[in-house]
């Protein structure tokens, strides 16, 4: 197996990818809602040797799945969720997707029915270049991350890194980690400061959990440093992070 | 061993390739209590077996299919009915896989049948034959199966009343089975579906020359009747939008309206054309038969109402998977009915995959060259 430096720098797998395969256990049951032609599902499959499954609305994206040897039912998120039984997983991963759901928190809350714990990424609308662009250009900013017209965009329910968050403090829901990042494939902070998070980041990634099962605060102090150690093997962690995880 | 056989009102002599007699040494228990020995098993095979049996993909024919798959029918001469999906460099390669295609039993392309004789009167069976279900349809397959050696199939795949065999093969044998294929199917035969049955049952029951199911002794043999059942089941086969725009309103040769009871419109010529040609090579019989036979699959009340656990056994199957495909309008085995399917092998944990291929052929869309559906068959059963 190449190592995961070499897969992003040669095959440019996603660089949230790795992330998420960080915040995973090995052999886990994962449901990709969205999983389009399965490129995290195999990564995962490959790399934690999950048992993984997708959930996609196009049938051309399902065939190539299939061709992967991964499992995938063609369906709506919106609607479909409920296919899957309570608990049958241990991951249910929403990537980029949430933004263009019709109930963002009737999806979140259904994710955490049928898994133990929810991961989203999502875009973070009130990053400086979205908030620059209204407040200089008066429109709706288009860019890399966000690349359509307001008039023709999947994505109906834009939120920002906060948003997201108090969204799940409406709910009950443990953040139990979260990542937020920029297009250039740079990690901001892991549990910095969240105000310039919100203005820096182009995504967010969170791990969720419902309450009664979050980890202590000794496994997520562990949690961390594993998942540290394989940015430091990346180089995505800044010297910064590394002292704030070490001191606490 | 080839055989021949007659066809149609003509009473036509065709051979019909492929035999094999199986059950000689145990006779076949059927569910309705009956047993039968010695039954002939017509089938087709393309490809090669590998060394160690592990290539074999049996495919499973929808009601009024035969085991002319991808070749030549020797009676329409048409080419094989799934000839675009099986073959060299086919979404199921026959470089590659041993493909199995055999008559079911009660059919009339060479498996025993009501056509065939019965041993105890020298005559044809008739509806003296035991009505079969889908249930024994398969273990007649099984023992096809086991005549090849092969201890596993790598795949088994077929559409509408082939789905329900397949379906029934995840549940019979449930660890024989790898990849598990159903197209345009369902876990059981709606009602209204038995009621297009029934319609078309009482067309040849009506007809005299039914003759109480003795036609063949009586040199007669209900056309009519016959037409009549196929004529009904294939407005089922198709959509209103094919329908539309295959004929529309369109006149039959004629400018306008003749006020009689004559062939009037396209779509009328259309049917009766289908009629016609069905009669040239089905046995009335055998259509009252298999007919039964579907309205007869229910999985859900096998497993008492509860159709998760009739997956139970094939969820401890480790490299187990289904793939399941409905059509976009088909409204004989609508996807919703697919979909519970679905459901119930979620339930078990099994992997599952399911595709609704987008067309507007109605339930005959697995039979039409589609390229979403030969990319997801090709994907699936080449999967690493």
């Amino acid at each position: 197996m190449t190592s995961i430096t070499e897969n992003i720098v040669i095959h440019k797998v996603r660089y949230d990818f790795e992330i998420i395969a960080n915040l995973i256990k090995s052999n886990s049951r994962i449901l990709d809602i969205g999983c389009g032609n399965g490129d995290l599902l195999y990564f995962l499959k490959t790399n934690k040797n999950a048992d993984c499954r997708g959930l996609e609305i196009s049938q051309e994206m399902i065939s190539k799945c299939l061709s992967r040897g991964l499992s995938v039912i063609h369906g709506d998120a919106n609607v479909d969720l409920n296919i899957y039984p309570n608990n049958s997983f241990d991951y249910a991963i929403l990537s980029q997707t949430i933004q263009a759901m019709i109930n963002p928190q009737k999806i979140l809350q259904e994710m955490l029915k049928i898994a133990k714990y929810a991961i989203v990424s999502l875009p973070n609308f009130a990053n400086y270049k979205n908030r620059f662009h209204l407040m200089f250009k008066g429109t709706m900013p288009v860019n890399k991350t966000i690349p359509f017209q307001w008039y023709e965009t999947p994505n109906i329910h834009f939120c920002t890194i906060r948003d997201f968050e108090n969204l799940c403090i409406k709910n009950n829901l443990i953040i139990e980690n979260k990542f937020f990042l920029t297009t250039k494939h740079q990690l901001i902070s892991i549990l910095g400061n969240e105000i310039i998070a919100n203005f820096i980041a182009d995504y967010g990634i969170f791990l969720i959990t419902k309450k009664e099962i979050c980890a202590t605060g000794q496994e997520q102090f562990l949690n961390n440093q594993s998942v540290l150690r394989k940015l430091n093997q990346l180089g995505l962690a800044s010297e910064n992070i590394n002292q704030k995880i070490n001191s606490k | 061993m080839k055989v021949k056989s007659c066809f149609g009102p003509d009473y036509k002599e065709y051979e019909i390739g492929d035999i094999v007699k199986l059950a000689c040494d145990q006779p076949l228990n059927l569910i309705c209590k009956e047993q039968l020995s010695n039954i002939e098993i017509a089938y087709q095979t393309y490809g090669k077996l590998n060394a160690d049996c592990s290539n074999a993909i049996l495919v499973c024919h929808a009601l009024t299919g035969d085991q002319y798959v991808a070749s030549t029918n020797p009676i329409t001469q048409k080419k094989g009915w799934w000839d675009f999906m099986i073959g060299k460099n086919k979404p199921i390669d026959t470089d590659k896989f041993f493909v199995i295609c055999s008559n079911v039993i009660s059919g009339c392309m060479g498996s025993l049948g009501p056509k065939s004789l019965n041993p105890k009167t020298n005559q044809p069976y008739g509806i003296n034959f035991p009505v079969i279900t889908i249930q024994d349809m398969v273990n007649a397959q099984n023992l096809l199966i086991e005549h090849f050696g092969i201890k596993r199939l790598h795949a088994v795949i077929g559409g509408s009343t082939g789905g329900m065999q397949v379906l029934a093969w995840s549940v019979l044998y449930p660890h024989k089975v790898k990849l598990v294929i159903p197209i345009a199917t369902s876990y059981r035969h709606s009602p209204q579906n038995i009621a297009f049955h029934e319609v078309g049952r009482q067309g040849i029951i009506a007809d005299k020359d039914w003759c109480n199911g003795n036609y063949l002794q009586e040199k007669k043999f209900p056309i009519n009747g016959l037409a009549l059942a196929r004529m009904t089941a294939h407005i089922t086969y198709l959509s209103e939008t094919a329908l539309q725009r295959k004929f529309g309103r369109d006149l039959n040769n004629k400018i306008s309206f003749s006020f009689n009871f004559d062939r009037e419109f396209q779509v009328e010529n259309y049917l009766h054309h289908q009629g016609s040609k069905f009669v040239e090579r089905f046995d009335p019989n055998s259509y009252l038969y298999i007919t039964r036979a579907v309205d007869y699959f229910d999985l859900e009340s096998d497993f008492s109402g509860n159709l998760s656990s009739a997956f139970s056994e094939f969820a401890k199957n480790k490299e187990g998977k289904f793939c399941l495909i409905s059509c976009s309008d088909d409204w004989l085995f609508p996807a919703q009915e697919i979909r519970k399917i679905t459901k119930a092998l979620t339930a078990n944990s099994i992997n599952t995959s399911s595709v609704v291929i987008a067309s507007d052929c109605g339930h005959d869309s697995f039979l039409i060259d589609n390229d979403m559906l030969k990319n997801t068959i090709n994907g699936f059963i080449n999967q690493n």
